[in-house]
């Protein structure tokens, strides 16, 4: 392994000098793994995330990461990634689309475990007839299985939250898995400036000793003690204790707001606040609405711009005081089902929420289309 | 908390059908209280975790007393008051301080026997986290899956958890919130439990000897009152 200075991870995330990288989001995922202080990486290939997964690889071979392995599939992958983490040691993977629909069963076990694993989600298309082009619906399940989720919008914040999700997953209260989802091509493949820290600065190890269950360690007591299954017997009582344990995990997620709060600021972000017509969007879908929400502005139309970064736990108080004013909202999204615009709506007043324009299977998203509705609703809301 | 905030006012207006109805409150998202205290129950079939009804752990020199954060010596008076006034303390010590994993350990074990020894508390174990089948021992030790068949059992009022790894603490103090009256606190070693009725963090030998003197000074004050 390569010497590497260990740093404060505020100071890492804050203040460490930075260097400019013209890079794509899977090389900023190397980056930030190279940085990460990571005990193992374990892969399965799937487009788009396979080249991510190539480049941790290489970071292994130069000495950057402990361990590396190419696992028989996702499922194993995500397997094998449980139990290197119940052994104690920090563990990075990534996958998507069909992959995350194949190894689904790993991910609520990993919460229900308090796993802190990361896991990157490149997110494509995974219906019939294939596709293996930009499409994000996968997010909107991985949205309750008890893991964090956030939703990274560039390169920049690929490298940033994957830093991030360590520092907030590691935590004794929070120790559960943390997703980083980006949407694939878009991001995943596409070159832009990032800011990365110096490479010789690295993440403090992880510290099994802080973790909320006992880590696997079968030589010494008392953790070498396996968790057997009270689900195995049918009574009262060890019904009970699952339902009280599913909501522990939830109470972990609920525990990661100040975290959040800390290592990544404010889980939103809000541009014009009190404009009545916001759009709200996470991941390539806020860029695009970005793009749209200053387009409109020069066409004369008053719009604001509410781009969700943190998923899991949802920034319920947040996004409440965000859109107190508005009398217009619309949610433009990578996917057919509309997952955030059915989030928005369960927590404000529903007749508000206009879920759209909505792109899957690989279509692109003008930021045109955007426009255009958001003049449906100015004439609307402004008339 | 918006949910929440919804599940409120739902519940509220049913619970006060169902008090009409004479019928017991068994819902878990029902609670009548502008802000959810964590408080002895019964509370409920099945309560919700602290955490998810707005309840935050305190930060470094803070403690939590019924889901409210105050100064942690504060907290530590409100403990030693509690273990002084029970009829029955018990503590539940779990592995990290019943084995011996690091040299530390065994001085914050001595701790929490002189602690013990000091209010007069009978001593449970939790040596692991098995559920213990066909039935557990509710004299010789306690579990987090069912703790409370042992405070049943031993009619404990006050409790207190030491060393016990965070998740399963958390999941066995809201079983003894949900299913008995026993007033818990949990001494963690990490960033303390939002389950528990009174919870420090940050909780190491010293914090543990500086409780048994407060309990020590308040059973000495009690004792000149009580000689006139």
């Amino acid at each position: 392994m390569k010497e590497r200075k260990i740093v404060d991870p505020e100071y890492l995330l804050k203040e460490a000098p930075r260097e400019r990288k013209f890079i794509t989001g899977n090389e900023a995922v190397a980056e930030a793994i190279k940085r990460a202080n990571i005990d193992i990486a374990i892969a399965y290939p799937i487009t788009p995330q396979s080249e991510a997964m190539h480049l941790v690889g290489d970071l292994y071979a130069e000495g950057y990461v402990k361990d590396y392995y190419r696992g028989e599939n996702e499922l194993g992958v995500m397997s094998a990634a449980a139990g290197a983490a119940l052994g104690g040691v920090r563990v990075f993977t990534a996958t998507g689309g069909p992959g995350t629909l194949r190894a689904f069963e790993m991910f609520p076990c990993w919460a229900g475990m308090r796993l802190p694993i990361v896991c990157a989600f490149m997110c494509r298309g995974v219906n019939s007839p294939l596709t293996i082009q930009p499409d994000n619906i996968e997010i909107g399940w991985l949205m309750d299985t008890g893991m964090l989720i956030f939703h990274a919008e560039n390169p920049q914040e690929v490298f940033d939250m994957l830093l991030q999700a360590y520092c907030i997953a590691e935590q004794p209260d929070v120790h559960v898995p943390i997703g980083v989802c980006m949407d694939g091509f878009f991001v995943t493949h596409t070159r832009e400036i990032v800011e990365v820290t110096p490479d010789d600065e690295v993440l403090p190890p992880y510290d099994p000793s802080m973790s909320p269950i006992p880590t696997m360690d079968m030589e010494s007591p008392p953790v070498r003690h396996m968790r057997d299954p009270f689900v195995m017997k049918s009574n009262y009582i060890s019904y009970a204790t699952h339902a009280s344990w599913q909501q522990e995990v939830r109470a972990a997620a609920d525990r990661a707001r100040k975290h959040i709060a800390r290592y990544m600021g404010n889980p939103i972000e809000v541009i014009n606040p009190d404009a009545k017509l916001l759009v709200v969007a996470s991941g390539s879908a806020a860029a695009q609405a970005r793009v749209a929400v200053d387009m409109a502005k020069k066409e004369g139309i008053d719009a604001g711009l509410v781009k969700i970064k943190v998923l899991r736990p949802f920034p319920d108080k947040e996004i409440k005081s965000a859109l107190k004013d508005a009398e217009a909202i619309l949610v433009p999204e990578y996917n057919i089902v509309g997952w955030l615009a059915r989030e928005i709506a369960s927590r404000i007043d529903a007749s508000k929420v206009f879920g759209g324009p909505r792109v899957f299977g690989g279509m692109t998203m003008p930021p045109e289309i955007i426009v255009g509705e958001m003049k449906k609703l100015a004439r609307v809301v402004y008339r | 908390m918006s949910n929440c905030e919804k599940f409120i006012n739902l519940s509220t207006a049913t619970t006060k059908n169902e008090t009409k109805k004479g019928k017991t409150n068994m819902t878990s998202v029902i609670h009548l209280h502008e802000k959810y205290r964590v408080l002895p129950g019964p509370e409920a079939y099945l309560p919700p975790a602290a955490a998810a009804m707005g309840v935050s752990l305190p930060d470094r020199g803070e403690a939590l007393v019924e889901g409210e954060i105050v100064p942690a010596e504060e907290a530590m008076v409100k403990i030693a008051e509690k273990l002084i006034s029970a009829k029955n303390p018990t503590i539940f010590p779990g592995p990290q301080i019943l084995w011996v994993w690091n040299e530390k350990v065994v001085e914050k074990a001595k701790a929490v026997r002189e602690l013990a020894e000091t209010v007069g508390a009978k001593v449970i174990p939790m040596p692991d986290y098995r559920p213990k089948y066909p039935m557990i021992d509710p004299e010789k030790e306690i579990n987090p899956n069912h703790p409370n068949l042992t405070i049943w059992h031993n009619d404990i009022d006050v409790c207190i958890f030491v060393g016990v790894h965070c998740h399963f603490a958390n999941v066995a103090l809201k079983i003894i919130r949900g299913g008995t009256d026993c007033y818990t606190i949990a001494l963690c070693a990490k960033a303390g439990h939002e389950d528990a009725m009174i919870s420090l963090r940050d909780v190491d030998v010293d914090t543990i000897r500086r409780l048994t003197e407060i309990v020590k000074d308040i059973k000495r004050r009690e004792s000149r009152r009580a000689d006139g």
